[in-house]
């Protein structure tokens, strides 16, 4: 058994934030009415998806200089494991949308950036799988990888800041820290982050072992199959 | 007696927060007669069970692991 203390860790923290996000007070704000607690569930969605595609992409990198299948399986898994939480986060946004912006989807330049960022990993699973040779596949895709996550920066963190949007933080739209984050919501909101990352990292981890696993399983039949050709 | 002081606390905050700005509307009926709770053991058993699910995948493969 691998160390347990981080995931139990995590299992606290997100019980902590279901329970305290919940019941603590928060700013009461029009519009927003009790949907601010939406914070401490949907933005760590995507905390734990640039996480994880910042892990992938560093084992991207690795891969790339020690051409060691196995960094192939962590960059793989850490960005399936990301789509996954992306796809979550933009679920929740959308519902939240729904009820505070009016419309699930309004064409706000984070929103949109979002959504590509989301296509250019979602060509990274495709393309991957429209490659036949492993040394290739895991080669292409990890190029594509980097430059993914060098997209991913502008889409998500520069552009949706240049121009207005609805989101807070961005434009002319105050961010939640000046006066909306207050120190009652961050009680909640840092450990929801953490917890939510360590949960995602658990995610990813087990796909990685799991990953490993069949990969030593298959590396060692062709082992006993070049062993018997001889 | 620390869960007792941790929930009359969060009362206190709450009641507090009600009395200061009753402008806004917020789920304070909800609260007030208490069936929020119920919510918040119906995410809490939630999450309990996808916890309980990958501490059981973690397990699994660490046997697959030692195979």
């Amino acid at each position: 058994m691998r160390s347990w203390w981080w995931k139990i860790l995590a299992g606290i923290l997100i019980c902590y934030t279901v329970i305290g996000g919940l019941l603590l007070p928060v700013p009461r704000l029009d519009i927003l009415n009790e949907t601010i607690r939406n914070l401490y569930f949907h933005v760590p969605m995507w905390f734990t998806m640039i996480f994880l595609f910042a892990g992938a992409f560093i084992y991207s990198i690795k891969y790339l200089s020690s051409g060691d299948l196995q960094d192939d399986i962590y960059a793989v898994q850490l960005t399936n494991t990301g789509i996954f939480f992306s796809i979550l986060g933009m679920l929740t946004g959308m519902e939240w949308a729904q009820y505070t912006w009016g419309e699930a989807w309004s064409n706000d330049p984070k929103q949109l950036g979002t959504a590509l960022c989301m296509l250019i990993y979602f060509a990274y699973s495709i393309l991957r799988n429209g490659i036949k040779d492993d040394e290739k596949k895991a080669k292409i895709s990890a190029v594509y990888n980097i430059f993914a996550f060098a997209m991913m920066i502008p889409l998500i963190f520069i552009l949706p800041r240049m121009v207005d949007s609805l989101h807070p933080g961005n434009g002319g739209n105050p961010a939640f820290k000046k006066y909306d984050l207050d120190s009652n919501m961050r009680i909640v909101f840092y450990p929801a982050v953490i917890g939510w990352v360590l949960i995602g990292s658990w995610i990813a981890s087990l796909k990685i072992r799991a990953g490993l696993v069949s990969f030593n399983r298959e590396n060692e039949i062709l082992f006993s199959f070049e062993k018997d050709k001889k | 007696m620390k869960a007792k002081l941790t929930f009359a606390t969060i009362a206190l905050l709450l009641i507090t927060t009600t009395v200061l700005h009753a402008q806004t509307e917020m789920a304070d009926t909800m609260r007030s007669n208490g069936k929020i709770y119920v919510v918040v053991a119906v995410l809490a058993t939630i999450f309990a069970g996808i916890f309980a699910y990958l501490v059981y995948l973690d397990r699994k493969i660490t046997k697959a692991e030692k195979k």
